[in-house]
């Protein structure tokens, strides 16, 4: 139990996805102009990438280890299936959420394609298998990092609709201030480091 | 089995399997979404302006098709937008009415003074909420411009203290009528050419003695018109914008002055050879 409580600290804290490990920024810069938006991409993200860790962490146990399926080690190729399935994935979701769910695909329906890029997915799939997380380890950790994302992308949301409104100086404006905070806020969690190894 | 076969196998499998999974769910978990609704988007705009009352064009074109919304309401696109959607649905373009913006008031600051001197930040709302307004009138233009920035087109002239949109630059999207925190500007139908520039719904005296312009509530413009064109709302006369109608003996009888004729839209666009907009 103790091992679940800290997986979640240390992606949620301590090694951050988004100011640590500095994945999945360009969602992070993208979509924090306002905080409708944020929310919808957080929950977009949760799901892509808790359920991604599970299926990665499938295909890496079953079809690309030694005593896989091909009984042949295929862990050369595993950024390329990894794409391969997040991608479909992805894709299989956004159809099946339509037709089953359609609140929720109203809700997240324009985010969902755009995670099929975010590096952060990508980043849980190849640390599990770093990491050699068993499959319960792996889904906590993916859905910790997501959370680690959200909360990330919501605080930094916060962050650029006050400093828009307070008027920056010219040259500062949008994106040049929105990169500083970022800096700023990724400094405020280093702090963190050495909380969990 | 050679590493270059097993490899081929095992991606090639794992993409088969995905693409697999995703025909069979393209095909079994299919959403029949009406192909008219994107024939109707594509018809559109695209400016997402909401001047429609829908969340973007998108969502009104979904309005049209699933909700019979009416085909008109469309200001930026226009008559040739309208055309396109009407032909495209079957059915005639009726009363495409391009609907523009006015402010209702027309006291500047030579006829309608001021009772202090404000001197916070230019912005319409802040000097509202300033001793009720910096302007002797309460229901006057305050003149600091927040429609005048909320325009998208510019079409908003912010001079001697009073703004004036230009019916030939304004597109009809509305986004100034919520800006304005004494409620003065209005959305009508661009061919309309009397109107009554004021909305105090102070008395007669009262009025009198805060602009030189102000509709003092003496009826007479409403017994000179046909049809009830322009009717009392208390002791503030009112253009009826549903009617099309203008009658020159009572712009010029007005005792406050208030009635004025402004050019309709047609007149004004031909006025503006070259004008650049559509």
């Amino acid at each position: 139990m103790t091992e679940y409580v800290l997986i979640i600290i240390g992606a949620v804290l301590v090694n951050n996805f988004v100011l640590t490990r500095f994945l999945g920024i360009c969602p992070f810069l993208g979509v924090s102009k306002k905080l409708d938006t944020a929310l919808g991409m957080c929950g977009a993200v949760i799901f892509v990438m808790t359920a991604a860790s599970a299926v990665t962490w499938l295909i890496s146990r079953f079809i690309l280890s030694a005593d896989g399926i091909f009984y042949t080690d295929l862990q050369y190729m595993q950024t390329i299936a990894f794409i391969l399935v997040i991608a479909s994935f992805v894709q299989l979701v956004d159809i099946a959420m339509k037709k089953i769910v359609p609140a929720l695909h109203g809700a997240l329906g324009i985010f969902l394609p755009l995670i099929t890029t975010n590096c952060a997915v990508m980043g849980v799939a190849i640390l599990n298998v770093q990491l050699k997380y068993n499959f319960m380890k792996a889904v906590v950790f993916g859905f910790a990092a997501s959370l680690g994302f959200s909360l990330a992308l919501i605080i930094f949301t916060g962050l650029r609709e006050k400093i828009d409104r307070a008027n920056p100086p010219k040259a500062f404006q949008g994106v040049a201030i929105a990169l500083i905070t970022a800096g700023l806020l990724s400094l405020a969690f280093m702090g963190f480091a050495g909380l969990v190894k | 089995m050679h590493p270059v076969l097993t490899t081929t196998l095992a991606i090639g499998g794992v993409g088969a399997a995905c693409g697999g999974a995703l025909a069979m769910a393209a095909k079994f978990l299919a959403v029949h979404e009406d192909p008219r609704i994107e024939e109707t988007a594509n018809l559109l705009p695209g400016a997402n302006c909401g001047g429609c009352a829908y969340a973007g064009c998108a969502d009104y074109a979904k309005a049209i098709i699933l909700d019979d919304a009416e085909i008109n309401l469309c200001a930026p696109g226009g008559e040739s937008t309208l055309c396109a959607l009407a032909a495209m649905m079957g059915v005639e373009a009726s009363a495409a009415e391009k609907k523009v913006a006015i402010v209702l008031c027309g006291g500047d600051s030579d006829k309608a003074p001021r009772k202090f001197a404000y001197n916070g930040i230019a912005d319409c709302t802040a000097a509202n909420s300033t001793g009720a307004g910096d302007k002797k009138c309460a229901y006057g233009c305050l003149g600091y411009g927040s429609c005048s920035r909320a325009c998208p087109t510019g079409a908003i002239e912010i001079s001697k203290g009073l703004a004036t949109i230009h019916p030939e630059l304004c597109i009809g999207c509305g986004a100034c009528v919520k800006t304005c925190p004494r409620k003065l500007i209005h959305m009508i139908p661009a061919s309309r050419t009397m109107h009554i520039l004021c909305s105090s719904k102070d008395k007669g005296p009262i009025v009198k003695k805060a602009c030189s312009v102000g509709c003092i509530g003496c009826t007479k413009c409403t017994k000179m018109v046909e049809d009830e064109a322009i009717t009392m709302q208390g002791p503030l006369a009112i253009v009826d914008y549903t009617k099309d109608y203008t009658n020159e003996e009572t712009i010029e009888a007005c005792p406050g002055k208030c009635i004025k004729k402004v050019p309709a839209v047609a007149k004004a666009m031909a006025g503006r050879q070259g004008s650049t907009v559509d």
